[in-house]
């Protein structure tokens, strides 16, 4: 029996740890490459603590208006779809009864339209609506954030409407009669007892259709434009290879979704308990009193924890000079390349004392191995077959626009010349040009 | 405060679909008077309210406030101010904003209608409580925070709508006196709804008692219990023993009745039914529990009846007799308890005796089925 339950409980945390390692591993892996010094996102090998990429995603300005057009956008949906939402949720509290199930399902039905066919059916129908006013093709209907907000809002501002329609479905509707009978009109009641009532689902409808705006590519892709968003311009920075500056935008989203999170629940566990304690809400809204909140939930704890780490480790890259640790890096490695170099040197001087030694014929059949003349090594990278030439003391002279940290950053593939080619520096951080 | 004014509904019909709700109502209600809806759960009491207040149109006839047509008056331009039944008191609301709830609306300002909510609030006995949420109030207190929030409107006709059904006996008791209490000060008119007997008794200047839909009786407290209109409200005002019968002979305002199983027993014929009865039609007799006694005299006549005692039930101020009279006939006897120790009699045959006058007759009918 007690074996059993060993084994039970044994298996209840392996699936604990491994529903949760699928769950926040990515996540934490991508928080860990933002702070490693390598310029292709890894975690391992680790080689030095850096917050560059912060500075370079800072200095980003594809990322910065990207983030810029998500903001605007993400607002004019909130804004729009919080509306027709409320809009389309009284509708259904009012309406004919028989009618009440027809007008669910065609309300709810862009949310089971794929996005892509939202964004397309946007795009062409405003642009016939754009013909048939007779604008230029530049007026605002073409406009990428005007389109993106209406694209976006056709299916969040159904989101939106089931949180209401979920909160309106506790609505006593005896207490607009109340405010009617008490002299007030319908504008008055409507905005004195029903907006109130409505206002933490007001709440949690902006939050919702912020996050799913921001996060929306499928419909947003079609409709940009001239206004291409936070996802499109990871989406197409991503086709021409990344760096870990995106791993810190992550790492800054996670921060702050963390300590959203947090805040929200304190909060909310804090008028729990002031409820539960029969406290008038204001009595404990004021002041500060967690203590209690932490003891019985150590997950707060952790998040605590988290939020505060996220911080200090802002703190810390303004003390913090992670050049030394890079150059001591490069020169390890330059230690073990030349290692390497030299025992290639020795075999293949081996091979050719011995071929010279078996004559000329054999020496014929070895053209097929690679020469380890300097001039071939661009076609034969990855080999580790490169010549003096690219010692990395020669570099600096050969590329003066690149930082120094550069060499060390993409190493990526053991293949040191591979990243002295100068179109591959380009492309591994353009920022840095 | 402004003074009550009269309501009345004349010939009001009032249709859900198919489903006649009210038929063909007429109710003249004076200003300043409690006046009570008595009647049995769904018979239509909150739709003549609500017909009254403004929520719903009649079909058919006309509701006068002040002697004013009110077709097409919504019911924030009515002077009328509804209690509902379940106070629908506004929970995220202060007390006091709820209170002047109807001024916050007209644009007082917050200082004024600050003060006015106070003394409302020492009206209703319940000063300093202002700044509490109604969910943090008793129920009884809910209950006359609403009421202090109906007066606050000023209106020239309060409705109730079972106001006091959520709350316990003694608190209902209490808050009976005190809804009286308030009528008498403010003046106004009170339309109260119930379907506790008790209430409409003890509170009303008039009541109307109602019968799916229909007004079967418009009268006082005293009225209502001993001169009924009708069956129904013999019936479903207090207790009733019935007797089912033929009018054998008719003298004056007595008729005496040939009862199919108790033989014949002399009553007087109520107010409503006078000259509708003739000598050989069929007939309902009443006799209440209280009105019966145990005879002296056991000689038969026609205020006498024998039965054979079932049990008895001991209810403090009241014994409850039950009897079984010839054929099965089940009779309910009420004696006053005055003090001795009363000798339990199950098992005897007693002689009951009744004051004929106490006795209604009335013709056949139906009843309120309990
Ligand atoms: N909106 C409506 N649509 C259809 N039928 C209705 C509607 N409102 C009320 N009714 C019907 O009208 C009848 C009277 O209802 P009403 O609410 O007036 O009853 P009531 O006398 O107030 O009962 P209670 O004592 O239980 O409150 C009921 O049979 C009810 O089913
Ligand atoms: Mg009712």
């Amino acid at each position: 029996m007690k074996a059993e339950n060993f084994l039970l409980k044994f298996i209840l945390i392996a699936y604990l740890v491994v529903f949760f390692g699928y769950l926040l591993g990515p996540l934490i892996v991508m928080s860990i490459t933002a702070f490693n010094s390598p310029a292709f996102p890894k975690m391992a090998p680790w080689e030095c603590l850096t917050f560059e990429w912060f500075d370079v995603l800072a200095r980003d300005q594809r990322i910065l208006s990207g983030i810029q057009n998500s903001v605007i956008v993400g607002i004019g949906t909130v804004f729009l779809s919080v509306i027709m939402g409320l809009a389309g949720a009284l509708v259904l509290t009012q309406i004919w009864p028989k009618l009440r199930a027809t007008y669910y399902t065609i309300v709810i039905a862009p949310i089971l339209i794929p996005g892509v066919v939202l964004g397309i059916s946007t795009l062409v129908f405003w642009d016939r609506i754009n013909i048939m006013l007779g604008f230029s093709s530049g007026s605002f209907l073409h406009n990428g954030i005007f389109l993106t907000i209406l694209g976006q809002s056709t299916f969040i501002a159904s989101y939106c409407m089931l949180v209401f329609i979920a909160r309106l479905q506790r609505f006593d509707t005896g207490l607009t009669e109340a405010a009617l009978d008490l002299g007030a009109t319908n504008v008055q009641a409507f905005r004195k007892i029903l907006l109130p009532f409505m206002k933490p689902a007001i709440g949690s409808a902006a939050v919702l259709a912020f996050l799913a705006s921001f996060e929306n590519y499928n419909t947003t892709t079609f409709t940009f434009g001239k206004f291409p968003t936070l996802t499109i311009e990871l989406a197409q920075k991503v086709r021409y290879g990344i760096n870990p500056s995106i791993s810190s935008l992550a790492f800054i989203i996670i921060v702050l979704t963390v300590v959203g999170a947090l805040v929200h629940e304190i909060y909310r566990r804090r008028q729990q308990l002031a409820l539960a304690n029969g406290a008038p809400v204001a009595a404990v809204t004021g002041g500060f009193q967690l203590p209690k909140f932490f003891r019985g939930n150590p997950a707060a704890v952790i998040l605590v924890l988290m939020a505060l780490g996220g911080f200090s480790t802002i703190w810390f890259a303004q003390v913090y000079n992670p050049t030394e640790c890079k150059v001591d890096v490069r020169e390890q490695k330059r230690l073990i390349q030349g290692e390497r170099i030299k025992a290639i040197r020795q075999k293949q001087l081996e091979q050719q004392q011995q071929k010279l030694l078996k004559g000329p014929d054999v020496f014929g059949g070895s053209k097929t191995q690679p020469p380890a003349a300097a001039g071939d090594v661009p076609q034969s990278p990855g080999k580790g077959a490169f010549g003096n030439v690219f010692d990395p003391g020669n570099l600096d002279k050969t590329a003066p626009q690149a930082t120094p940290e550069k060499p060390v950053q993409s190493p990526g593939k053991g293949a040191f010349g591979n990243v002295f080619d100068p179109k591959n520096l380009d492309k591994a951080s353009p920022q840095g040009n | 405060m402004s003074k009550g004014v009269d309501v009345n509904l004349e010939n009001v019909w009032i249709k859900f679909g198919d489903f006649v709700a009210v038929r063909d109502a007429n109710v003249d209600i004076k200003g300043g008077e409690f006046f009570s809806f008595l009647g049995p759960s769904g018979c239509g009491k909150t739709t003549i309210l609500r017909a009254v207040s403004g929520f719903l149109e009649p079909s058919d006839g006309t509701v006068r406030i002040g002697g004013k047509d009110m077709a097409g008056i919504g019911p924030n331009k009515r002077p009328t101010a509804l209690i509902f039944q379940n106070l629908a008191l506004f929970p995220l609301m202060k007390v006091w904003e709820n209170i002047t709830f109807s001024l916050e609306v007209k644009g007082v300002s917050k200082a004024d209608r600050r003060k006015r909510a106070d003394e409302l609030l020492d009206m209703i006995a319940l000063p300093d409580q202002g700044d509490k949420l109604p969910s943090e109030l008793s129920g009884g207190q809910k209950q006359r925070v609403a009421i202090a929030r109906a007066l606050c409107a000023e209106p020239d006709v309060l409705l109730l709508d079972e106001p006091l059904s959520a709350l316990d006996l003694k608190l209902r008791q209490h808050m009976r006196t005190e809804l009286r209490e308030i009528q008498q000060r403010v003046g106004i008119t009170f339309i109260y709804i119930t379907h506790d007997q008790g209430e409409a008794l003890t509170m009303s200047d008039n009541v109307a008692v109602m019968r799916a839909g229909v007004v079967d009786q418009i009268a006082n407290g005293h009225s209502i219990y001993n001169d009924p209109a009708t069956p129904f409200v013999a019936s479903f005002v207090g207790e009733n023993n019935v007797f089912r019968g033929k009018i054998k002979s008719i003298e004056g305002e007595m008729a005496l009745i040939n009862t199919n199983r108790s033989g014949e027993l002399l009553a007087r014929i109520a107010t409503a039914a006078r000259g509708k009865l003739k000598v050989g039609d069929p007939a309902m007799m009443f006799i209440r529990p209280e009105a019966c006694n145990i005879a002296a005299d056991t000689a038969p006549a026609p205020n006498r009846l024998t039965a054979m005692v079932k049990h008895e039930e001991f209810e403090g101020q009241i014994y409850n007799v039950f009897l079984e009279g010839a054929e099965g006939k089940e009779i309910k006897m009420s004696l006053v308890n005055i003090g001795q120790h009363r000798q339990s009699a199950e098992g005897d045959n007693l002689t009951l005796e009744y004051v004929p006058d106490q006795a209604v007759v009335l013709p056949v009918g139906e009843l309120a089925s309990e």
